[in-house]
């Protein structure tokens, strides 16, 4: 069975776009075949963040409007022959999305791939509502404070109540949280809402901390997923994400302030 | 286009009309309690309209005939002018008689011992669209943005976020956290009251006496607290949990 995961935040400029293209790449690491859309028509950057850019021929409103087939416009990956880019157009706006073309090309998707992971576009409008109405699993991406958590808390509301599985009576979709750009330095100068803090907002079962690092920079202008960066704590923490995700338990790195740990260790 | 002045206006307006609650289905009984009544103050009762309320005796699982009835009524000398608490088929005898149907007023519950209690108002909603007043039972989170509306009471046992509004004409009971707007008694049901385990709301109202988050004192924040009315205005009280 495939599963259709829904990276999405309400607020812009969280990691949304950053958190789908590492937890695709990571998942098609695990040996899953992958597929990432990027569903912001109009404001692409996925093909950036994939260093695919310019291999772009076909995009995702080409397939909807029977333009091009889903073969010609997905674009292997070039680290991972597993995982698979369909980039979305930079020329058109999200009234070029339909929920029926949507609808489709997913089920086309879902015959081939383990992962669907549909990079949603800000706001609550129709690019993100449709990126989220399919979806089984959501992956809500929250910076540590408290404009975004509203506005996560907003996307909570529609999850449950907006989309499909809830139109038609299904399951719920299962939301997991991921906090993003976590500084626990700043936490403890009161500056950032702890992860305690957003827990009792959301009440959502936290995924994974991802901390504030220089390295997700670095590599979005490289257009390598900071998931491959194995020694950067953003690439450790997103593959920590990825394998809480798959099943495996593994305990949380990036929450305590770890030169305050050591310090507290002996006793400085 | 036409330069005929204007033939016709629609206007809002309150009218007292009795409302005749019925606790028995004997037809003989009735007519002679009427009959009495009338006799009492002709001049009040004589032509005077009448509102059928049949909330009492459905629930004591009485019937009643309401073409019967009306007739019974009309024969005493009053205008049955509109019927409430009827079941579907009485509703339904009663829009082939003409009778607007009315819903329950919350309102004026209490009063029903009387046997006649003037309406505070009896403003005609949708007809033949009786409503079941029940609790509403929420177990997921309200999450901002979100409006529930409950037409009894409001019963939450999950957190309310921050920017979700929810409303009942009843009361409302939040089992955990408090965060966004809450308002009871929203058709003006002045007794109603807000329960909740942990205030932290950005807004509190009962019919229509509110208080924003700024007006609430740190010292009944981020407990367990009831909210009522009492004399217009809001009271809000610690609840003592007993562990």
């Amino acid at each position: 069975m495939s599963r259709i995961i829904v990276v999405t935040s309400g607020k812009g400029g969280v990691g949304k776009t950053t958190t789908s293209a590492a937890i695709a790449m990571g998942l098609a690491k695990k040996g899953h075949k992958t597929a990432v859309i990027d569903f912001d028509v109009g404001l692409r950057n996925l093909d950036l963040i994939m260093g695919c850019e310019r291999r772009v021929v076909y995009d995702f409103i080409n397939v909807i409007n029977g333009e091009a087939t889903l073969n010609q416009a997905l674009i292997r990956d070039k680290n991972c022959n597993l995982l698979y880019i369909l980039p979305a157009s930079q020329t058109r706006d999200k009234d070029a999305l339909s929920q029926e073309g949507v609808g489709k090309v997913l089920d086309e998707l879902r015959k081939e791939f383990k992962y669907i992971v549909c990079d949603s576009p800000a706001g609550i409008e129709r690019g993100a509502h449709l990126a989220m109405y399919f979806a089984d699993d959501a992956f809500v991406v929250t910076n540590p404070e408290v404009s975004s958590v509203r506005d996560s808390d907003r996307m909570l509301g529609l999850l449950s109540s907006k989309s499909r599985r809830a139109e038609q009576n299904e399951e719920p979709i299962k939301e997991f949280l991921l906090l993003t750009r976590y500084s626990p330095e700043r936490v403890k100068l009161g500056e950032m809402l702890s992860v305690d803090d957003v827990q009792d907002i959301l009440s959502l079962h936290l995924l994974g901390v991802i901390p504030e690092s220089k390295s997700v920079l670095n590599a979005s202008n490289s257009g390598m997923p900071v998931i491959l960066d194995e020694k950067s704590d953003a690439g450790q923490a997103y593959d920590d994400i990825v394998a809480r995700y798959l099943g495996e338990d593994r305990p949380h790195r990036f929450i305590e302030d770890k030169k305050g740990f050591f310090r507290n260790l002996f006793g400085g | 286009m036409s330069n005929t002045p204007l033939g016709l206006e629609f206007k809002s307006s309150t009218f007292s009309v009795p409302v005749l609650i019925l606790s028995t289905e004997n037809l003989d009984v009735i007519q002679q309690q009427l009959q009495d009544k009338v006799k009492q103050a002709p001049e009040f009762f004589k032509s005077s309209p009448l509102v059928l309320d049949l909330q009492e005796l459905n629930k004591s699982g009485y019937s009643m005939d309401v073409s019967v009835l009306v007739r019974l009524i009309r024969r005493v000398g009053m205008f049955p002018v509109g019927i409430r608490g009827g079941n579907v088929q009485q509703n339904k005898q009663a829009v082939d008689l003409l009778i607007p149907v009315y819903s329950i007023d919350h309102r004026e519950v209490s009063s029903s011992k009387k046997e006649v209690a003037p309406a505070e108002s009896a403003k005609p909603k949708e007809p033949l669209k009786v409503k079941q007043v029940s609790t509403t039972l929420i177990t997921q989170p309200i999450r901002s943005g979100q409006r529930i509306y409950a037409e009894g009471d409001l019963v939450i046992l999950a957190q309310v976020s921050a920017g979700a509004e929810i409303l009942a004409e009843g009361n409302i009971h939040v089992y955990n956290s408090l965060r966004g707007r809450a308002l009871a008694g929203v058709q003006g049901d002045e007794s109603a009251r807000i329960f909740c385990f942990d205030l932290a709301a950005e807004l509190i109202s009962v019919a229509g006496n509110y208080k924003v988050s700024e007006d609430l004192n740190h010292v009944v924040r981020n407990k367990p607290v009831q909210i009522y009315l009492q004399d217009q205005a809001l009271i809000i009280k610690d609840i003592e949990l007993h562990h």
